[in-house]
């Protein structure tokens, strides 16, 4: 029971960044490693704030602008000074391993607050008589949040814009608009997101470790190429299936560890785990470029 | 009025596959013109279509448009007051997009794309008329993914979206080279009317001498980076398609094959 409460509890929270690289991955088709630096950033800053006594919801927003920030910084070296796409999210993960240090100071810092997003004196009256379920439901509430504001932005005209970018760019440009704008719009949103869920496993957690965005890139690359291929040719929303691809790969790590390999193995499972999925799933993309 | 003057493009520059494709050459387009461009394959009508687009830099010459010099303004500028349309079926739409979706884009080109709707549920009507025009039953597959129409129905589609706002000028490479005689046909016959109710000053590249012949005002035929024949309306009335074929045929000969 415990498992399975924190395998959801985990899924979900690591979803909200998942949903991030969805939209890096599949609709800008921008395999963007900034969020290997932008995940461990929204925990830095959460840490650094939360241990100052800001509000946990402020430290949320905070993160997430944080985020948009360094999703800026990654789109401007690859729109502006042409760097390669793999290269400028590289590049900006490097840097932020040394900017999460600055953020925060140390290494290492626990969250001795009693007050973060999922554990603070309203949510504990609340989910009073089922604590068991607390964080779970908080995760779950947060989520659904992000899922939703996603689903609506993808419906705005300048998600059109997002969606239309990633697809055909030189039809971006056929509509006057500036294709490297738009690119570096979505980097903000698909950063600021992997950020926001840096921020709540901060806060989960309950501390901070400035390599613990190791992985991120590949965790939320598995989910969301896990959910996208099960609900393939379903009404189920692209984003919903992500969120349950999250708690799937969080399932499938747990079932590992389980199974007698030792948390010390768990980046090996998740690289064994990524392959798998990817050879199961072969999934590719193809792409109009060029002006023939 | 669209003017090259003067341009330079090389291909390869500094490398043993270095090519001269344009030396100091010249175009001008006046307002309202309706050009039909023909030329063997390779002969520099699709590069002459990105350099007056921005698609590709020139290395000498400029280009103005409206006495407007244009030469540094960026691709995505220019395409404010152009609609285009490729050779290549694919470049116009929006796979993954569905054709409603497609048509909303299309439709607001030219205003701020914000945080409102993506589609305007008052238009589905317009666009539902526009598609009919097309006669490829796409009217009732608005909620298709373009993805999975074919190369035509993709292609009949660019063209739509790329005159649905108004526009100056419409550049077109052999838009039609993908589709079938009939729809080829109509296609034609529908660009020929936008071109006429928006009054656009048009380019259009195409293979098919029948359609250079039929429609426009102005027939150019290039070689190697030239505009090797010129007919005005008047020149290009009394044309004929074997004409130009005998034209063709005397380059492949000049070119000795
Ligand atoms: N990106 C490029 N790099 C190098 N050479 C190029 C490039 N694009 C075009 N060329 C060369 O320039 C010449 C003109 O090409 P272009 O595509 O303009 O021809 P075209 O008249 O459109 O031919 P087609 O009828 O086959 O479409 C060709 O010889 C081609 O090899
Ligand atoms: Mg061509």
């Amino acid at each position: 029971m415990g498992i399975i409460i924190g395998v959801l509890e985990q899924g979900l929270i690591y979803g909200v960044m998942a949903l991030g690289i969805y939209i890096t991955y599949k609709i800008l088709d921008f395999p963007d490693l900034t969020v290997d630096g932008s995940f461990p950033m929204g925990a830095a800053v959460t840490a650094a704030l939360l241990t100052k006594g800001v509000n946990p919801y402020l430290a949320l927003l905070v993160s997430f602008l944080a985020g948009a920030v360094a999703g800026i910084c990654t789109g401007l070296i690859h729109v502006k000074l042409k760097v390669r796409d793999l290269l400028s999210g590289i590049i900006m993960m490097t840097a932020l391993y040394s900017i999460n240090l600055r953020i925060t100071g140390k290494a290492n810092v626990p969250i001795f607050s009693n007050e973060t997003v999922l554990e603070n004196s309203v949510v504990n009256s609340v989910f009073a008589k089922i604590p068991v379920f607390q964080n779970l439901i908080v995760a779950l509430i947060i989520a659904l949040v992000v899922k939703f504001l996603l689903d609506a932005y993808l419906k705005t005209k300048s998600g059109y814009l997002l969606r239309a970018v990633g697809d055909n760019e030189n039809l971006v440009t056929s509509l006057a608009k500036d294709q490297g704008r738009v690119k570096i719009i979505g980097l903000a949103i698909a950063n600021a997101m992997v950020a926001l869920g840096g921020s709540v496993m901060c806060q989960q957690q309950r501390f901070f470790e400035v390599s613990m965005g190791t992985g991120t890139m590949v965790i939320g690359l598995a989910s969301v190429i896990i959910g996208t291929n099960i609900f393939k040719n379903t009404k189920i929303k692209p984003t919903t299936a992500v969120l349950i691809g999250s708690i799937i790969y969080k399932g499938c790590v747990a079932f590992a560890i389980w199974r007698g390999l030792k948390a010390t193995d768990m980046k090996l499972i998740t690289s064994a785990l990524f392959l798998i999925i990817i050879v199961v799933t072969m999934d590719r993309k193809r792409k109009v470029k060029g002006n023939a | 009025m669209l003017e090259l003057q003067n341009i330079n493009k090389y291909y390869n520059p500094g490398t043993i596959n270095e090519m001269c494709l344009f030396d100091n050459f010249s175009l001008s387009v006046n307002k309202g013109e309706f050009v039909s461009v023909v030329g063997s394959n390779g002969s520099g009508k699709t590069s002459m279509l990105n350099i007056i687009c921005g698609s590709i830099d020139i290395d000498g010459g400029k280009i103005l448009i409206n006495d407007k010099n244009i030469t540094r303004m960026k691709e995505f500028e220019r395409n404010k007051v152009i609609g285009r349309v490729y050779q290549n079926p694919s470049m116009g739409t929006c796979p993954t997009m569905t054709i409603l979706e497609n048509m909303s884009i299309a439709d607001n080109k030219g205003k701020t794309f914000g945080l409102g709707r993506g589609t305007n549920k008052a238009r589905i009507n317009f666009y539902k008329e526009q598609l009919k025009q097309l006669n490829l039953g796409l009217e009732d597959k608005l909620n298709i993914k373009v993805g999975s129409l074919s190369g035509g129905q993709r292609q009949a589609m660019a063209l739509l979206m790329a005159t649905m706002t108004p526009i100056d000028f419409l550049i077109l490479d052999e838009h039609t080279a993908a589709l079938d005689p009939k729809t080829a046909d109509l296609i034609m016959e529908l660009t020929d009317k936008v071109v006429k109710e928006k009054n656009l000053t048009t380019i259009m590249v195409t293979h098919n001498l029948r359609y250079a012949i039929e429609y426009g005002n102005r027939l150019i035929m290039m070689h190697q980076g030239n505009a090797i024949l010129d007919k005005n309306a008047v020149e290009k009335a009394e044309t004929k398609v074997e004409d130009i074929l005998k034209m063709f045929n005397q380059i492949s000969i000049e070119c000795g094959n």
